[in-house]
């Protein structure tokens, strides 16, 4: 056996076994030494050990983000298989119009006789379209906008962050409405062919505030982290930096206001289309149908109750989704059994 | 201190000429321009057009065109009919004077049509901060001291579904069950009125009053019950938790002091705040609720007007509200300073 000359850690002998502890390690055999029980390795036990396998660890013991995810799931998922539905959401049918719920029609029909519960999961995907595009959108603005201030400081930050500000003490539903009205009066092309997108685009410039404030004041004590001073010195480039080191240590912050936004954004369509300036008839989203349903919603209450419920069901699934990440990426968070 | 609300104050100032030159933009860029409550539609002769144009500024280069806006044009000499000669003042009154123009639906000055309407959505919407506050406070603190126990969870599922509810919803959902479904056991009609502040041609009645109140403060208040008793309990919660509370139990305190006067006061700060920062909420209304109940409000307002398409209705609305939003950002400012001294020295 070679002579390997190991450094003499006190406590630990060549084995990697606890010693007597004594430094210089001569210790008499009959002082029992012990053995670290945990020698098994992660792997093998199955415990995640990556940074997203911890808090997708943590998210799941979170029963109310657990039963967001499968509400979320099951609303994304009938959306999805609304297309296969036999029933036309545009074609009228006048023989049946403004039947209550049955077998038929698990939702009844509509004024113009079409299966209420085809409009209402088609709405949902007009919905949920549009807030995505609403949450991309608004981290695509915000990101930039709070990256660029918290980088680099000084008079950009000062700047920007008055703009933030000046964004922010706008009453964001009232200019919602006018520029709603305004798009639809000033008949471009465009905006009124793709009625989805503007109306994402035009929530979407009102709502990514939060996320340049969130990822400013991250990057602002990120940024005097020793490795980032290491990058810098190595010649690293503000873009890589932002990209590489500093946003990915953000990710938990802003997909949790991302899930956030995500529930904002659609309740945001649902009351534009509610009170006329969102999507226009006859392609449905939630918003509008509930609008149908003012003129005789007294006596047809299935066209009232169905598309707020499924606004409610979505808004509530998506926020306790929100919640159980924000619990899972918090590192000071103990979780407790509920009641003890 | 001084120092500190001069500071803020100036930043006011500078967000309030940001903003009124972004709703400066929107008045020019809106259809039918700065001119469009001033008989647009009927069929006008191009010298009326013209010389409109002179007295209401908007052939001069825009900076001045801004000025004119703030501050009117009644001081200036204009020369109205194109020779090239000044014959009299000018036509507007400016901004700062209140003057907004003139409707485009009912040709009266906007400034009226908002006094109309404003004192309504103030009572309106005052009475359902009250009630919010008045039940979110309570709760809040409460769950909070109890944290983890069925209490707590109750308030939490419920701050969570009362967050989730679409205010538009709400209101008809109100409507279809106090309106259509249960009835008065009495008299067989309807419990509560589905709209309206008051019922037409009986008099001032409290009763009325109130009947007509509850399903819009409902709706109304139940969002923000959601959210502040949510806010008041991790206010709450952070506060319990601080040493200060330990000693002040340590020298004997009654528990009840210890929570009420020391806790509550401190949590009570971070939702002072966020209440100042949500008064512009009084003015500009519920647009929903007030649409949903019929409610002769400024929200009301907005939306008929945003139907109608009458601008200077809906700039004046965007104008004062978002000028009240500085005023409270400041206010709540301050607010903050006075009531946590460590605010001041940053």
């Amino acid at each position: 056996m070679s002579q390997v000359v190991e450094p003499e850690v006190p406590g630990i002998d060549a084995s990697g076994r606890q010693t007597g502890g004594m430094p210089g390690g001569n210790v008499p055999a009959s002082v029992p030494s012990f053995q670290l029980e945990s020698s098994v390795p992660d792997q093998a036990t199955a415990l995640p050990i990556t940074y997203t396998g911890l808090v997708g660890r943590r998210f799941r013991r979170h029963p109310g983000a657990v039963g967001g995810m499968i509400v979320f799931g099951l609303i994304v998922l009938s959306v999805i298989l609304v297309g296969f539905s036999p029933y036309d959401p545009y074609a009228s049918n006048m023989a049946e119009r403004l039947q209550p719920p049955s077998w038929q029609h698990p939702m009844g029909t509509d004024a113009l006789g079409r299966d209420f519960m085809t409009r209402v999961l088609y709405g949902g995907r007009v919905s949920l379209a549009v807030g995505l595009m609403v949450v991309v959108i608004a981290m695509g603005i915000g990101i930039t906008i709070g990256a660029l201030a918290g980088y680099f400081g000084g008079w950009v930050d000062s700047l920007l962050m008055r703009i933030t500000d000046a964004a922010l003490t706008l009453p964001s539903f009232l200019i919602l409405i006018l520029l709603g009205a305004m798009l639809r009066e000033a008949e471009l092309p465009f905006f009124q062919r793709n009625n989805v997108i503007s109306i994402a685009l035009v929530i979407g410039l009102l709502a990514w505030m939060t996320f340049a404030r969130l990822v400013r004041a991250g990057l602002l004590t990120l940024r005097e982290m020793e490795y980032v001073v290491a990058a810098r010195s190595l010649g690293a480039s503000p873009f890589f930096l932002i990209l590489r080191h500093l946003l990915p240590n953000l990710i938990g912050i802003i997909i949790v206001e991302a899930t956030l936004e995500l529930g904002y954004a659609i309740i945001e369509e649902s009351g534009l289309s509610f009170l006329g300036f969102g999507i226009q008839p006859p392609i449905p989203s939630w918003g509008n149908l509930l609008s149908n349903a003012q003129d005789n919603f007294t006596k047809y209450p299935w066209l009232a109750i169905f598309p707020g419920l499924m606004i409610f069901l979505t808004i509530i699934s998506v926020n306790y989704i929100g919640d159980g990440l924000r619990d899972a990426y918090d590192p000071h968070k103990v979780f407790m059994k509920i009641g003890s | 201190m001084t120092q500190y609300i001069l500071r803020r104050l100036i930043q006011a100032l500078f967000l309030l000429f940001l903003l009124s030159i972004v709703m400066f933009a929107l008045v020019n860029l809106a259809p039918g321009g700065p001119l469009a409550g001033h008989g647009q539609t009927r069929h006008v002769r191009p010298e009326r057009i013209a010389m409109l144009k002179r007295q209401f500024g908007l052939d001069k280069p825009l900076p001045v065109q801004y000025v004119v806006w703030l501050i009117g044009n009644d001081w200036m000499q204009i020369d109205a009919d194109g020779d090239g000669v000044p014959d009299g003042y000018g036509a507007r009154k400016g901004v700062l004077r209140g003057d907004f123009g003139f409707s485009f639906r009912t040709r009266k000055p906007v400034l009226e049509e908002i006094a109309l309407r404003l004192p309504n959505t103030v009572y309106l919407m005052s009475i359902t901060m009250l009630v919010a506050l008045l039940i979110a406070i309570p709760i809040g603190v409460i769950s909070a001291i109890r944290q983890y126990s069925r209490f707590d969870l109750a308030v939490t599922t419920f701050s969570f579904a009362g967050q989730a509810i679409p205010e538009f919803w709400l209101g008809l959902i109100l409507i279809l069950v106090f309106y259509a479904w249960l009835k008065n056991p009495f008299t067989g009609e309807p419990l509560l009125p589905p709209g309206g502040m008051y019922t037409l041609g009986e008099g001032f009645s409290v009763r009325d009053r109130l009947a007509h109140l509850i399903l819009p403060v409902i709706a109304g208040a139940l969002g923000w019950i959601a959210w502040y008793s949510r806010f008041l309990r991790s206010s709450m919660l952070d506060v319990v938790h601080q040493d200060y509370l330990r000693t002040a139990r340590a020298k004997g305190l009654d528990e009840r002091k210890v929570v009420y006067r020391h806790g509550l006061r401190n949590a009570l700060i971070p939702l002072v705040t966020m209440l100042a920062l949500d008064m512009p909420y009084i003015l500009t209304g519920a647009v929903f609720v007030e649409m949903i109940f019929s409610w002769p409000g400024m929200g009301r307002l907005y939306y008929q007007s945003a139907l109608q398409r009458d601008y200077p209705v809906l700039m004046a609305i965007l104008i004062l509200s978002a000028g009240f939003m500085i005023i409270s950002n400041l206010v709540a400012d301050v607010m903050y300073a006075i009531m946590d001294p460590r605010i001041r020295y940053e």
